[in-house]
C-alpha cells in the first residue's frame, strides 16, 4: 500500500468520480470519499457499487456541501478522520475533487511526498497578502456572520453583511488564531492533519468557522498554522481561478499545455474531455520523472485570458467590447500624427514625409468629397472605401478602424477645418494622437485659388471659425493628445526646426538630420491678400502677424546642427 | 418593455395557429439537449452541409419551420430523427419575417435549453471550435452564469463573380465563399433595448456604399439558454428582456462572442433575390434585395484587394471580429 491517501470531494459526474478513483487505487494508494448528501439515494447507490470491488476505496459519512458553507469542511473533516483510521500506513493525504485529475504516474508523487516527508502543501497567506479576493470580503470574512446562503439568498446576504457593517458588530476571533487563506486543494502530513483534527480546542474552533464565509478556503489554511512544523505554502493541485473567481477549466486541446506542466494534479477538467482522461489516466512507460511541477505557460494563459476580460485590446469596439467613454484603456490601437496646414504651405507635402519617414501618409482622410487615402487608393486596410458617406456615418469608428486595420504600421494624415470635424473630440482625448497644427494655413488655398473676393471672404470666415472652434477643443485642460500649435507667421519664421521636431517625433529619433528640404509654396503678395480680407471687414487672426510686405527670404534655411554632448 | 415582451409572446401564440406539424420528434429532446431553431425556404441545397455542420458542433435536435417550399425540403427531412418540422403558408413578413413562429416553437420546446437559432445559409463559429464541441461552451457559459452569447454576422463572398462555380448538395459553401471584409464595421448603442447595432462588411461597402444607414443589421444573439418568458424582437438582432442584449463590456474588457458566417452569396443568390422580390416578403419591402439586384447588374464582383481570405476562428479572434473573452 502507498504512503500517499487521496480524499475525494465528488458532488456531481459521479461516473468521472469513480473512473478517478479506480486509477488512485490501482495505483495502491488508499481513497477515501465523501458524497455530497445533496446526491440522490439511488444514484449514490450506483455509485458505491461500481467501486465495491476495490478494497482501497471507501466511503465517509455524508454532509451537505454547499458553496462556501461549512458543510464542505465538516465533509472533508469525516473523510480525513477515516482516512487516519483505517489506513495507518499513510504518511501524506491528499484533498482533491471530483473533477482533479492526476497528470503525472502516482510513483512519481508518492516519491515525491517521500522526499519531503515532514512538509506541509497547504497555500496559507494572511488576508493582508492575497490580491485575489472575489467580492470584496476579505478580513471580514473572519469578522461577520454569514447565516444566508449566498448563492440562494444573495439579498439576505448583502443586507445582514450591510447591517453589521452599519451596526459595527464584530465577531471575536478565537485565541490564538491568525486568519489565513488560500487554495482548498491541500496536502498534508499524518502528523500535521491528526493535530487539527485531534486538537482539543476543536470544538472551539468549529464552531467559529461554521459562520466564518468559504470556510474550506481558511479552515486548515489558518489551523496548521498552529500545529505544522514545515509548511510549504503553495498548492499541489493546478488550479487556475478567473477575476469572477471560478476555476478555469481544462479541455482537450490543454493536453500538451498539461503535460508540460509538470504538475501532479489538475483542475477542473471537463467533464467530456475524454481525451485528457484517457491520457492521463493510462499508465505511463518510461522511467520517472522527479521534476519540480512548473505552472508557468499554463498561469500566462490564464493571466492572458483575464487580461482580455478586463482590459480588453486598446483601440478595438466590436460586438462584444464597446467602452463607455473613458474606459477605452486606450482609446486608439497605435500612435498616429495629424498634420493641419502642411501640404497647403508645402509642395508635395505628402511625398516627402512618407519619403523622409518611411510611414504611411495619407492627404485629407476627412475631406469632405472622399478619403485620400495614401496614394489616391479607393480602399484600405480591412476593406475601408474611399465613400465619404460612409466614413461620416461614423466618422470616430472611422479612424479607430482604420488605426486597428493598420496596426504596426504608423499613420499619417492631413487635417483641416474644410474636413469632417466629428473626430476632433476623439483625437483630442487619444494619448496616442499627435496633432501638429499650422493655424491659419488654410488661407493659403483661398489665395492660391483666384476665385471672386466675395465668395472667398465668406469662405474664410467659416474655416476661421471652425478652426478657432477646433483650437478652442485642442486647448482643452483634458487634452490627452500631444498637440502643437504654431501660427502661420510663426512657422515659416523657422520652418526646418519645426519640421525636425515633426519627423523626429514621427521616426522615435531615428532619422538623422534631414538632408532634403520640403519646397515652400510662394507666398508673394499672400500678406496683400490677408489685408484686402481685412478690408472687406474680414478679420484673418488665426496666422498671426503677416507683414504686408513679401517676405525677404531666400529658401529655408537649414537649421543648425544640434551640439553633441559626449 | 415587459408589455412588448407579453405582446410578443402573445403574437408569438396566436401566429402559432398558422403552423402545422409534419413531422413531430420533440418527444426524442432530453434534459439539456441542444437544440437548434429555424425557418426555411427552399433551401434543400444546403440543408446537407447544413445538418452535418451543426451535429458535427453537437447540435442535438433541429426545429424547423418550412415556409411553404417546393423545392423537396420536406420529403428530404423526413424520417430524420432529430427534425422536427412544421409547415406554413402564412406570410413571413406577418410573423415578423418568422420571428413569430421560432418565438412559438422556442417557447413549447426549448424552455431550459440551450438553442441555436441560425438560418441555413448561417455557420456558427466560436472561440475553440475546432477542438471544443457545443457543449464545452454552454457548460461554460452556464458555470459563467452567462444566458445569452453574442456572434455576428460576417458576409463571406467568392473571388470573381457570383455564379462562377456552383455550389453542389453537401458541399461546405466556406470552399466556393471564403473572403470577407475584415475591418470596416461600424457598433451603435441602441438606447431602447440595449443592443448593439452593428453595420458594415461587404454589403454595406457594395451595395449602400452611399447611404450606409440603410445596410443591413449584423449583430446577433444566436444562443440563448432559453426561457418560456423570453421573445427574440426582430430576427435574433434583439431579446426581451433586455439584459439578455448585455453581451457586451462597457468597462473597457471583452466578452467571448462568436461569428456567424453568411453564406448568402453562392450562384443561388440572384435566383432568390429575384423571387425575394416579386415577394416582397422581406424587410422594407426588400429593398435590400433590389439594391442587390442593380449593383450586381452594373458590378458582379464583391471582392476587393483588401478582402481577408477565411481560414478559422483564430484569424476572426485576431482581426478582433469576435473574441475569447475569458474563456482559455
Amino acid at each position: 500500500m502507498s504512503t500517499v491517501g487521496i480524499v475525494m470531494m465528488v458532488h456531481t459526474a459521479l461516473w468521472r468520480a469513480a473512473q478517478v478513483a479506480r486509477h488512485w487505487a490501482k495505483a495502491g494508494c488508499p481513497v477515501v470519499i465523501h458524497v455530497d448528501s445533496k446526491v440522490a439515494k439511488s444514484e449514490y447507490h450506483e455509485f458505491s457499487e461500481s467501486l465495491k470491488s476495490y478494497p482501497l476505496i471507501s466511503f465517509s459519512k455524508r454532509h451537505r456541501c454547499e458553496w462556501g458553507t461549512w458543510g464542505i469542511v465538516a465533509g472533508s473533516q469525516a473523510a480525513a478522520s477515516q482516512m487516519l483510521q483505517s489506513h495507518p500506513g499513510v504518511e501524506h493525504v491528499y484533498l482533491t475533487s471530483g473533477s482533479c485529475l492526476p497528470l503525472r504516474p502516482v510513483s512519481e508523487l508518492v516519491g515525491y511526498l517521500s522526499d519531503r516527508s515532514d512538509t506541509d502543501f497547504i497555500e496559507s497567506a494572511t488576508t493582508a497578502d492575497v490580491p485575489w479576493i472575489v467580492g470584496g470580503l476579505s478580513f471580514e470574512r473572519f469578522t461577520l456572520r454569514f447565516p444566508f446562503s449566498w448563492k440562494k439568498h444573495r439579498g439576505l446576504f448583502d443586507g445582514y453583511v450591510a447591517l453589521q457593517r452599519k451596526l459595527r458588530l464584530k465577531r471575536k476571533v478565537p485565541d490564538g488564531l491568525v486568519p489565513h487563506m488560500g487554495s482548498q486543494w491541500w496536502c498534508l502530513t499524518r502528523k500535521t492533519l491528526a493535530a487539527i483534527l485531534d486538537d482539543p480546542d476543536r470544538p472551539t474552533y468549529d464552531q467559529y468557522f461554521k459562520r466564518v464565509w468559504i470556510p474550506d478556503e481558511s479552515y486548515y489554511q489558518t489551523l496548521v498554522r498552529l500545529h505544522s512544523a514545515k509548511i510549504e505554502s503553495r498548492s499541489l493541485t493546478l488550479s487556475k481561478f478567473d477575476y469572477q473567481g471560478k476555476p478555469h477549466i481544462f479541455y482537450d486541446d490543454h493536453l500538451h499545455l498539461l503535460r508540460r506542466s509538470d504538475c501532479f494534479v489538475a483542475r477542473k477538467i471537463w467533464l467530456h474531455a475524454h481525451r485528457l482522461y484517457h491520457s492521463f489516466l493510462t499508465p505511463p512507460d518510461g522511467a520517472s520523472s522527479r521534476t519540480e511541477p512548473n505552472p508557468r505557460k499554463i498561469d500566462r494563459i490564464f493571466s492572458k485570458a483575464v487580461e482580455r476580460r478586463m482590459r480588453g485590446r486598446p483601440g478595438l469596439y466590436m460586438q462584444s467590447r464597446l467602452p463607455w467613454h473613458g474606459r477605452e484603456n486606450g482609446i486608439t490601437s497605435g500612435e498616429y500624427s495629424v498634420l493641419q496646414g502642411f501640404s497647403e504651405l508645402f509642395v508635395d507635402f505628402e511625398d516627402w514625409l512618407a519619403k523622409t519617414t518611411q510611414t504611411r501618409v495619407h492627404g485629407h482622410l476627412f475631406s469632405p468629397d472622399r478619403v485620400e487615402f495614401v496614394d489616391s487608393q479607393t480602399s484600405y486596410n480591412g476593406a475601408l472605401c474611399d465613400s465619404a458617406a460612409q466614413r461620416d456615418y461614423d466618422p470616430e469608428r472611422f479612424l479607430t478602424n482604420l488605426l486597428w486595420n493598420t496596426r504596426g504600421e504608423r499613420q499619417c494624415f492631413q487635417f483641416g477645418p474644410n474636413d469632417t470635424q466629428d473626430a476632433v473630440e476623439l483625437m483630442a482625448r487619444d494619448t496616442h494622437a499627435q496633432i501638429s497644427v499650422i493655424s491659419g494655413a488654410w488661407a493659403v488655398d483661398l489665395f492660391k485659388s483666384g476665385k471672386g473676393f466675395d465668395e472667398l471672404r465668406r469662405e474664410a470666415a467659416r474655416l476661421q471659425q471652425i478652426e478657432a472652434e477646433q483650437l478652442k477643443i485642442l486647448r482643452d485642460q483634458w487634452l490627452k493628445a500631444r498637440v502643437r500649435i504654431w501660427t502661420m507667421a510663426e512657422f515659416i519664421e523657422t520652418p526646418m526646426e519645426h519640421l525636425q521636431t515633426i519627423v523626429d517625433e514621427i521616426t522615435k529619433g531615428n532619422h538623422r538630420h534631414l538632408a532634403d528640404t520640403p519646397q515652400m509654396v510662394d507666398l508673394t503678395g499672400f500678406g496683400q491678400f490677408l489685408q484686402s480680407l481685412k478690408n472687406q471687414g474680414m478679420h484673418p487672426y488665426l496666422m498671426g502677424d503677416f507683414p504686408l510686405e513679401p517676405i525677404q527670404r531666400t529658401a529655408p534655411s537649414l537649421p543648425r546642427k544640434p551640439y553633441l554632448v559626449r | 418593455m415587459r408589455l412588448r415582451r407579453k405582446r410578443r409572446i402573445i403574437r408569438a401564440m396566436r401566429k402559432s395557429r398558422e403552423l402545422t406539424s409534419v413531422q413531430d420528434n420533440t418527444n426524442r429532446i432530453k434534459e439539456g439537449d441542444i437544440l437548434l431553431v429555424s425557418t426555411m425556404r427552399n433551401e434543400h441545397v444546403r440543408l446537407p452541409y447544413f445538418l452535418q455542420y451543426y451535429r458535427n458542433l453537437g447540435v442535438n435536435h433541429f426545429l424547423f419551420v418550412d415556409n411553404d417550399s417546393s423545392d423537396g425540403t420536406q420529403a428530404y427531412l423526413q424520417g430524420m430523427e432529430d427534425v422536427s418540422l412544421w409547415h406554413t403558408q402564412a406570410s413571413y413578413k406577418r410573423a415578423t419575417f418568422g420571428v413569430d413562429w421560432m418565438n412559438h416553437i422556442k417557447r413549447r420546446y426549448a424552455h431550459g435549453h440551450w438553442v441555436v437559432v441560425a438560418d441555413p445559409d448561417e455557420l456558427f463559429v466560436y472561440p475553440f471550435c475546432d477542438t471544443r464541441p457545443l457543449r464545452a461552451l454552454t457548460d461554460w457559459l452556464d458555470e459563467s452564469s452567462i444566458r445569452s452569447f453574442s456572434a455576428m454576422l460576417l458576409d463571406v463572398y467568392p473571388k470573381g463573380a457570383l455564379d462562377a462555380e456552383p455550389y453542389r448538395a453537401g458541399q461546405d459553401p466556406l470552399e466556393i465563399s471564403n473572403w470577407f471584409d475584415s475591418g470596416n464595421y461600424t457598433v451603435k448603442r441602441n438606447g431602447t433595448y440595449g443592443n448593439l447595432w452593428i453595420q458594415g462588411g461587404v454589403r454595406s461597402r457594395v451595395f449602400f456604399k452611399d447611404k450606409p444607414k440603410k445596410s443591413p443589421a449584423l449583430n446577433k444573439i444566436p444562443l440563448v439558454k432559453w426561457d418560456r418568458r423570453y421573445a427574440y424582437v426582430s430576427s435574433t438582432h434583439m431579446l426581451l428582456p433586455r439584459g439578455l442584449n448585455r453581451v457586451f463590456e462597457t468597462d473597457g474588457g471583452e466578452k467571448a462572442s462568436g461569428v456567424l458566417l453568411h453564406t448568402k452569396f453562392l450562384h443561388t443568390f440572384s435566383e432568390k433575390a429575384a423571387e425575394e422580390m416579386t415577394r416582397e416578403q422581406h424587410y422594407a419591402t426588400s429593398a435590400e434585395y433590389q439594391a442587390y439586384m442593380q449593383r450586381l447588374k452594373e458590378h458582379p464582383e464583391l471582392w476587393c484587394k483588401w478582402s481577408e481570405k477565411y481560414i478559422n476562428w483564430r484569424q476572426l479572434e485576431i482581426l478582433g471580429l469576435m473574441s475569447k473573452g475569458n474563456w482559455a
